[in-house]
């Protein structure tokens, strides 16, 4: 992040780092995904000072949604304390001003990658996706002019074989992330690599979805209470991951959870993806099986020293 | 070239027109997130942030503060007769937005309508293709008052359940065409009404149950 330090130190930027005119071609592609819902609209994506894999279709929406008045959260992994996330949340504390939060609930704009908060979201937030890859087609069918044209048939006879032909394999569909969806009964969509547990997060969502993806140069959009459909069989209906054990830390149940190993000896447990959540529900006093353990603790302080509430 | 709504792209003579947005970054922005709040939601509505001076009839203050916040060069609008009629009008625009004027509806990305009782079919205007149904026109429908109408049902994706939605004036069958218009999704206009102070949307995704008088 060394050019955005640079930029930064030229003093001069617009607010939120894009100019008016930029902007204004992101809102109308933002506007178009929100009539087309799970339609991939071209957009003139910008050079960000950041590398594409950092998530510069995020950036690039948030930066024209967001006002002065936001309350911006950052994560990446379910995490607010990555380099990415750490790193995109300055650039929005330094360019824009705005206010940030490691807090789901005191968030109005939540920029994400890989996850969606345990917490429900409300009417008053919007979710921006950083997308890598927005074309669900693409490994079937590499060429743009032809999965434009299956979408456009509402041909997806491809994506079904594909999944049938894993369930040929294995027993069952193996698409773990980045799980295919039909948004109002319409479009195929990719709801970026999110582990297929947040699926059903998606669907009738309260919260205004946008998907950016910066390299390939598309917006899409899931407006609120929007149906969307995880794509499965009759006999092989979807099915999120199922984890045996509550979060060790704060005994979380029906949460998506991250193995973190605690020695060179083979200790590990299964936590919270979501970190504020763990949080939140250690500090309402709920406790896992490991949270007494030294070496769990030790993470859980050190999380806490990161986290400045 | 970088440009923002304050700063002039046309300076036509010595023309009484000042800046737009007194604030034009964050009006702008204020002015996007109702637009964008009202699309996500159909058939809520949102108060606009008005421009600093008050735009050349027959465009309204609403109307004005929507085309400083979507219009730029690289979206045509159309006008509808008595906007086309005022030179102030188009003066206003040109000088605010930069936007090319255009009298083909099928070709623009902005259609302004100021007197919605006479105004043509949606189907006029470019409904976008099956491979790019982002293309299309998005219609603005100005001097709206909500409320006071015939209301209709609304469902669809932005809709919990159902909402009803009650605006006027609007062209006799309005109504069918907008129930045509969703039935070729993905294709179809999207129509944003501008009131007085206050903004509403109709995307192109909304089904509409018209509501026996
Ligand atoms: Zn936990």
């Amino acid at each position: 992040m060394n050019d955005t330090a640079q930029i930064y130190d030229q003093g001069e930027y617009n607010f939120a780092y894009l100019d008016e005119q930029t902007k204004r071609m992101i809102r109308r592609a933002i506007l178009k995904g929100i009539a087309i819902p799970g339609y991939q609209v071209p957009f003139a994506s910008r050079e960000m000072p950041m590398p594409y894999g950092w998530g510069t279709g995020g950036v690039q929406v948030t930066a024209a949604v967001l006002g002065k008045d936001d309350c911006l959260k950052m994560i990446d992994q379910g995490s607010d304390d990555t380099t990415n996330a750490v790193s995109l949340r300055g650039f929005f504390e330094k360019t824009a001003g705005v206010r940030t939060t490691y807090e789901t609930s005191e968030a109005t704009v939540i920029q994400t990658r890989h996850r969606i908060p345990e917490k429900t979201l409300t009417e008053d937030q919007i979710l921006v996706f950083q997308v890598p890859i927005p074309e669900p087609l693409r490994f079937l069918e590499p060429r743009e002019t032809e999965t434009r044209k299956m979408h456009a048939l509402e041909d997806y006879g491809l994506m079904h074989v594909k999944l049938y032909e894993d369930i040929a394999k294995n027993g069952h569909i193996a698409t773990t992330y980045a799980y295919p969806v039909k948004v109002n009964d319409r479009y195929v969509m990719d709801p970026s690599p999110t582990p297929k547990f947040d699926n059903p997060k998606i669907d009738e969502m309260a919260a205004l979805q946008l998907y950016g993806a910066g390299r390939e140069k598309r917006i899409y959009a899931i407006p609120p209470y929007t149906k969307v459909k995880s794509l499965d069989f009759e006999d092989y209906p979807f099915e999120v991951q199922k984890f045996d054990k509550p979060c060790a830390l704060c005994g979380a149940e029906n949460v998506y959870l991250d193995e973190v190993i605690l020695d060179d000896r083979g200790g590990r447990m299964f936590v919270c993806s979501d970190s504020d959540h763990c949080e939140e529900r250690r500090a309402q006093g709920h406790t896992g099986p490991m949270a007494a353990n030294p070496a769990a603790a030790q993470i859980t302080e050190k999380n806490q020293r990161e986290t400045t509430r | 070239m970088e440009t923002t709504v304050s700063t002039p792209v046309q300076n036509g003579r010595s023309t009484p027109l000042s800046a737009g947005f007194l604030d034009p970054v964050h009006d702008a922005q204020a002015c996007f997130r109702a637009i964008m709040s009202v699309m996500a939601r159909p058939g809520t509505r949102q108060k606009l942030v008005m421009c600093s001076e008050v735009p050349p009839e027959p465009l309204t203050p609403a109307a004005a503060a929507i085309a400083l916040t979507l219009f730029d060069y690289d979206t045509p609008v159309w006008l509808d007769r008595p906007l086309m009629q005022s030179e102030a009008v188009k003066a206003f625009l040109r000088f605010h937005t930069g936007a090319p004027i255009l009298s083909e509806p099928v070709e623009a990305a902005f259609a302004l309508v100021s007197e919605p009782q006479s105004m043509i079919p949606l189907a006029s205007f470019n409904q976008g293709s099956a491979e790019y149904p982002d293309q299309s026109t998005t219609v603005i429908l100005t001097g709206q008052t909500f409320g006071k109408a015939q209301a209709v049902t609304l469902a669809g994706p932005g809709i919990k359940d159902t909402a009803s939605f009650s605006t006027g004036p609007t062209p006799p069958v309005f109504w069918d065409q907008v129930v045509s218009n969703n039935r070729q999704f993905p294709r179809g206009v999207d129509l944003i009404f501008a009131g007085t102070a206050e903004v509403a949307a109709l995307p192109r995704s909304t089904r509409i149950t018209l509501t026996e008088a």
